[in-house]
């Protein structure tokens, strides 16, 4: 383990912008003291709130580092907001980006068409040709080069990506052109696959460096905003982003690389769930994150968070580069229930989102929502409404709503049709966590559901029963989870490098010195990044498969592989990973070595999280704040309303319960109990030992 | 019969379907041959005891077999009901298309499920194997005039007897393949998915209670039942008929009409294909229950919101005589299914055009294009690469057609140039849209492509497409696409096939291309009403070249591209005289 990058401990500020709030996380290592904050967001001039919420912790001077998870990316995204890019490619191939995999949008359906981000008079071609092996078919020519960049320019294209064929295999041709390219193009955003994924698949090469150089004028702007405004107000330590890959990188790597920041916010809520439930005693975890529209979820098994390979953020904008793996579905707060034409109540995936939101928010919706359920249920304090929303939440509304919308369809009353609506989107955040968990092969009986942002915690118990989970861990302050992941998480650089070799004739000792330079080059990454740290880990996958099959399994190889490896070390790897996928193997078969991952991570010092517990001196009666009628299983319940944040450790609860804080309301099921662990987290539990039915 | 309620039903609902699209998934990812793992040509699902009616379909099936797996899964119930002996832990393996529909290369596993010593339904995996023997590597023998030219026919055997392999039938198989290691992969794949959706339906059951479940089965069919009564209901009554036609059977040049009668009274449909024409010498003849399935294909994209299972069809009366090449019997060969579904598919969009304009979608580009090229490498290894290819869908109310699209009846994806180079001694030269291919329309469809591929070492080429002699249509005045073509070098000459689409046995030599263009998707409305600023961007973008865009639109284009507004005023009023003359 290499211990350079190491630095001293210093005062840190986890910053999460979200659309409404912005939450911060102040953390001063050396005193292992915390403190949080929670400002009003300026879309647009983000920099506004973010420096008014560091100022809220002292001078920024005193502060060493801040790491930002970021949503800028994934709005552009979204929105379709990145800057005009031009592509070079080879000649013959520039519609690779728009005729993507020759997919469709739907399985059923025909409609719909697909608008690539770089027009096709934006994508240009020259004379070039790397044959699959690598052998150079046709060199560039470095004026052609330059005078189609110009046009490019000429035409207003603001970054520029270049991508030829299977310069995966060989870059020369791509570097050659990259260096003639900038040599005309008059800003640094000049891109070339090579640099940005070495990995086999033009399309998915293609589309990821595109949406890089789509990036990089956004991201950039927008950090060199909170960079400038950083330095106006004093502060001279390092700034941080967080990647949709959980580790944090520079923000010279995040203006190089800002297609990795596309899930940087909810990554870092991921990375700060995990922790917290690691500590807590739960390795194995599956985080949720509800929001007005969508849930996310993310697994965490072991305690180590699932990486995807590759994401599609809408139908044919492709990223492929590790990314923590986190499924939305259109299941949130403000998701609409209605009654569809065969008679079935559906609950989304259409979201009346914050604005007009529920109908109980009085801002002109007035047709039901999942928000309005829990608030005709009482689950939801309508006098106390989490976020802020107005003085009070109107309850009539919402439950005419519902009356008109599902009731009389349905021929349910209106509290049954309230409890129906919550079930059903129970059902659709149990379908989310059972994909990826059941489906992955994962026992739900293993693993505690983290329930965080506004809304997770009031469907904890579902979740519980419903998927057979063993228990839910709501963190002391799910509102901060984000903020807080962004200041535990560690630094992290990913490389990938296809190398297409054949397991029979490999040359070990070779590919064991190609994995110590990855190694050497993607430290030297995290070390450049200059956040404290404690060792260096480095990771190594493999990508293989048998001769003949076109999908690839992980094979995981440690860091200490790279030296004395051997090719039977190779196979055994190969098929431990493939019998724990698949059951079945294939002896006789030679496999393939496809690509070479390569992580390295920067261990971040470990930070104390029951510096979050509840202080001494508080009690369960003075935490305790009124009862009200709550509908559970068809009646109602009388329920004990207490002060979350006001209960000790040790506390226990026995449901049915509301425990309400400023961000969160947690519902305690009649047959759930809740306990306050040493952290100050609510872990809910089943009271009796499951019944079979 | 447990009544059941609302909630519950929906709960089951995505319950059972993440267990067929689990058990996609797992083929998916362990099978050998692209065809499967990257094209996606496989499906899963729980089918009834005693019917074989589809309960429940994977999501990310390939959309053909949602129709024709219930006809294989009957194969066994007759079989069973035939001879007895069904035991837990059998499974049935077989690859016959005139009783389980689509072509030779689907092997269909069916396995039943016991609850109680009693069979409570059935789970069936259908995937796609690369070569069972055959005149034709890969089985799309465009030559064939007999099953037997296009491979090995086995009827549903047991390949499990209560739990225990019948080794006799895997060595069988591995005799009759060019390629035995990749079906002895995708085999494994197929039962890797079967044992566990068996896992996952038990646990299922175990908790819900065989009661439950089997009311909640019946209310998932009765319910797509009254969805697919209300979308039938919502058309006019009437008789809407519409015919299109395919190139030639690859045996005798003419060409064969696909004909289509819908009847559409109150909340029922009858689907008369009577005047079709009878069958094919050649390979493009299907089955009836291949006719059925591609109908539910295409009624499926028009109705996206009727769930997928068999309560669909109960509204729908089928009249497909054995007469006509669409319910074709051994050994008619029908290698080539995919072409003739694929037009079927289109009248069924074309008909319904004609009932419900609000809906109506233009033509696909309507051809597979499965072209086969093999040969031996440097090292005089044998290589065979065999693909399909994409072409744009039509233009609909919403949009323009999807460009570069894979076909309505499957969800292939294509494998990457650099996948292909990397396995085969090819390099592509061109891998792009196709200028002027899609149907001009106030929504036009979209571009088909160009692939144009040179040989690194020489080799045997293959090719069995369609929409050689007439093009996707358009509706509601839409224009059609452009044809399909495909041709090579074969010295200072480029050459195209005789039968317009199909080929086999032509040689190209190292260095020589094949090029292939395919057709877009047809266009929807007059494209003189769509908006001339749109059609001046689709020239700046090179997808309707300038003269396309004066013929076929009315607009007039300045030099810089711009839209010469006086002119096109004049073009277009032209175009309304010539209309109304």
């Amino acid at each position: 383990m290499s211990d350079h990058g190491k630095t001293t401990l210093g005062r840190i500020v986890g910053v999460d912008v979200g659309g409404t709030f912005t939450d911060l996380f102040y953390y001063d290592e050396a005193a292992g003291a915390f403190r949080t904050a929670k400002v009003s967001s300026n879309r647009g001039d983000e920099a506004v709130g973010f420096i008014e919420g560091l100022a809220s912790f002292g001078a920024l001077a005193d502060l060493s580092s801040v790491v930002h998870g970021t949503t800028v990316g994934t709005n552009a995204l979204l929105e379709r907001k990145g800057a005009r890019v031009g592509l070079i490619t080879t000649k013959g191939f520039r519609d690779v980006l728009e005729m993507r995999r020759r997919d469709r949008r739907n399985t059923w359906g025909l409609w719909g068409d697909f608008v690539p981000v770089v027009d096709r008079d934006f994508r240009l071609e020259v004379d070039e040709r790397v044959l699959a092996d690598g052998t150079i078919r046709e060199a560039i020519d470095p004026h052609e080069v330059a005078q189609v960049a110009k046009a490019l320019l000429a035409k207003g294209a603001e970054a520029l990506a270049i991508v030829f064929v299977n310069a995966y295999a060989n870059p020369a041709n791509e570097l050659a052109a990259l260096e003639a390219a900038k040599a005309v193009w008059p800003n640094g955003d000049v891109t070339a696959s090579s640099q940005i994924l070495p990995e086999i698949r033009e399309f998915e090469r293609t589309s990821t460096t595109v949406l890089n150089a789509y990036l990089q004028p956004v991201v950039g702007g927008y950090l060199g905003k909170l960079d400038a405004a950083l330095t106006d107000g004093g502060f001279t330590g390092k700034f941080h982003i967080v990647q949709s890959n959980g580790g944090v990188m520079s923000t010279e790597t995040a203006r190089r690389l800002p297609v990795r920041t596309a899930l940087s916010g909810p990554a870092a809520g991921v990375i700060a769930a995990a922790a917290i439930a690691e500590a807590a005693g739960f390795a194995n975890v599956i985080t949720g994150d509800l929001g007005g529209t969508s849930f996310d979820v993310s697994l965490v098994a072991g305690g180590k968070t699932a990486l995807a390979a590759q994401t599609t953020i809408d139908f044919g904008l492709v990223i492929r580069t590790p990314m923590i793996e986190i499924s939305t579905i259109g299941a949130g707060g403000g998701s609409i229930a209605h009654v569809d034409a065969g008679g079935m109540l559906q609950v989304g995936p259409q979201s009346a989102g914050s604005r007009p939101g529920p109908v109980c928010y009085g801002q002109g919706n007035d047709r039901p929502t999942l928000t309005d359920a829990n608030v005709v249920l009482g689950r939801i304090n309508a006098a106390r409404p989490i976020g802020g929303k107005g003085s009070s939440l109107d309850v009539e509304a919402a439950r005419a709503a519902i009356a008109s919308h599902v009731a009389e369809p349905l021929g349910l009353g209106v509290m049954e049709a309230a409890e129906a609506i919550v079930k059903i989107a129970d059902g659709k955040m149990a379908g989310a966590i059972r994909l990826v968990s059941i489906e992955r092969g994962h026992d739900p009986a293993d693993f505690a559901a983290v329930p965080f942002g506004g809304g997770g915690a009031l469907h904890a118990g579902a979740l519980i029963k419903d998927v057979g989970l063993k228990a839910a861990l709501v963190p002391r302050f799910p509102g901060v989870t984000s903020a807080l992941g962004c200041v535990i998480a560690d630094v992290r650089h990913d490389q990938v490098q296809t190398v297409n070799l054949t397991l029979s004739t490999l040359d070990a000792g070779a590919l064991g010195r190609r994995m110590a330079e990855e190694a050497e080059q993607a430290t030297a990454v995290v070390a450049a990044a200059g956040l404290s740290t404690e060792r260096v880990d480095v990771l190594f996958e493999l990508d293989m498969h048998y001769l003949g099959q076109t999908h690839t399994i992980a094979v995981p190889l440690p860091g200490e592989a790279a030296v004395g490896l051997t090719a039977s070390d190779v196979k055994k790897a190969f098929e431990t990973a493939y019998q724990k996928t698949f059951s079945r193997l294939l002896g006789d078969i030679d496999a393939r070595i496809v690509n070479l991952r390569t992580a390295a991570i920067g261990r971040r010092p470990r930070f104390d999280l029951a510096a979050l517990a509840p202080q001494d001196g508080a009690s369960v009666e003075t935490a305790r704040r009124e009862s009200r009628p709550v509908w559970f299983d068809g009646a109602w319940h009388d329920t004990a309303v207490y002060d979350r944040l006001a209960l000790p450790v040790g506390a226990t609860i026995c449901g049915p319960a509301i425990l309400e804080q400023g961000d969160a309301t947690t519902v305690v099921d009649p047959d759930l109990d809740a306990r306050v662990d040493g952290f100050g987290n609510l872990i809910l539990e089943r009271r009796a030992p499951k019944e079979m039915p | 019969m447990t009544a059941i309620d609302p909630v519950t039903l929906a709960v089951l609902k995505g319950r059972l379907e993440q267990i067929a699209d689990e058990m996609d998934a797992t083929l998916c990812r362990s099978a050998f041959n692209p065809i499967i793992a990257e094209a996606k040509d496989a499906c899963h699902g729980l089918y009834h005891a005693t019917t074989g009616d589809t309960l429940v379909q994977g999501t990310s099936g390939l959309p053909i077999f949602v129709g024709a797996m219930s006809f294989a899964v009957k194969a066994v119930i007759d079989k069973v009901a035939r001879e007895g002996g069904l035991a837990p832990g059998d499974t049935f393996l077989f690859n016959d298309p005139y009783c389980g529909g689509t072509h030779l290369n689907d092997f269909r596993l069916v396995r039943p499920v016991f609850r109680q010593g009693e069979l409570f339904a059935w789970l069936a995996s259908v995937g796609h194997w690369l070569d069972i023997g055959g005149n034709v590597a890969g089985g799309y023998n465009p030559k064939a005039v007999e099953s037997f030219q296009e491979g090995m026919r086995l009827p549903p055997v047991k390949l499990f007897t209560a739990g225990t392999l019948n080794q006799d039938i895997v060595d069988i198989l591995a005799a009759n393949s060019r390629v035995p290691g990749s079906n002895w992969g995708d085999l494994n794949g197929q039962l890797n998915a079967l044992d566990l959706g068996e896992k996952r339906f038990a646990a299922l059951l175990d908790q819900y209670g065989e009661a439950t479940v089997s009311s909640a089965l019946d209310a998932f069919s009765d319910r797509a039942e009254a969805l697919m009564r209300a979308a039938i209901a919502s058309l006019p009554d009437g008789r809407y008929s519409f015919e299109d036609v395919l190139d030639n059977d690859g045996i005798v040049d003419e060409m064969l009409t696909v004909a289509l009668d819908v009847t559409i009274a109150g909340e029922a449909m009858t689907l008369d294909f009577s005047r079709s024409s009878p069958p094919a010498r050649g390979p493009i003849n299907i089955s009836y229950a291949t006719t059925v399935a591609a109908c539910y294909v295409a009624l499926k994209h028009i109705f996206t919101a009727v769930p997928a299972n068999a309560g669909c069809l109960r509204p729908i009366r089928f009249v497909i005589p054995e007469t006509t090449l669409l319910a074709a019997k051994a050994p008619k060969p029908m290698a080539g299914y995919t072409e003739t579904i694929l037009r079927l598919i289109g009248v069924m969009l074309g008909a319904l055009a004609k009932a419900d304009p609000a809906r109506a979608t233009a033509a696909p580009f309507g051809t597979i294009n499965a072209l086969s090229i093999a040969g031996n490498r440097a090292d005089d290894s044998r290589f065979v690469m065999f693909s399909f290819f994409g072409g744009g869908l039509g233009g609909n109310p919403e949009s323009d057609g999807l460009n570069h699209a894979n076909n309505p009846i499957s969800t292939a994806t294509i494998p990457p140039l650099e996948i292909l180079e990397a396995a085969y001694p090819v390099m592509f030269t061109q891998w792009a849209l196709r200028l002027d291919s899609a149907g001009a329309g106030t929504h036009r469809g979209g571009l088909g492509a160009v692939y144009e591929i040179e040989m690194l070492r020489d080799a045997d080429v293959a090719l069995l497409g369609e929409r050689g002699k007439a093009a996707p249509f358009g509706v509601s005045g839409g224009m059609e696409a452009a044809l399909n073509r495909f041709s090579w070098q074969e010295g200072e000459e480029t050459l195209s096939p005789p039968m317009v689409s199909k080929v086999t046995d032509v040689n190209v030599k190292t260095g020589k291309r094949v090029r292939l263009e395919t057709p877009g998707g047809g266009g929807w409305r007059d494209p003189k009403a769509r908006p001339a600023a749109r059609v001046a961007r689709d020239v700046r973008l090179g997808y309707v070249g300038r003269e396309a865009a004066r013929r076929d639109y009315g607009v007039a284009l300045r030099e810089d591209g711009s839209v010469d507004e006086a002119a096109t005023a004049d073009l277009r009023r032209t175009r309304d005289a010539g209309a109304a003359a």
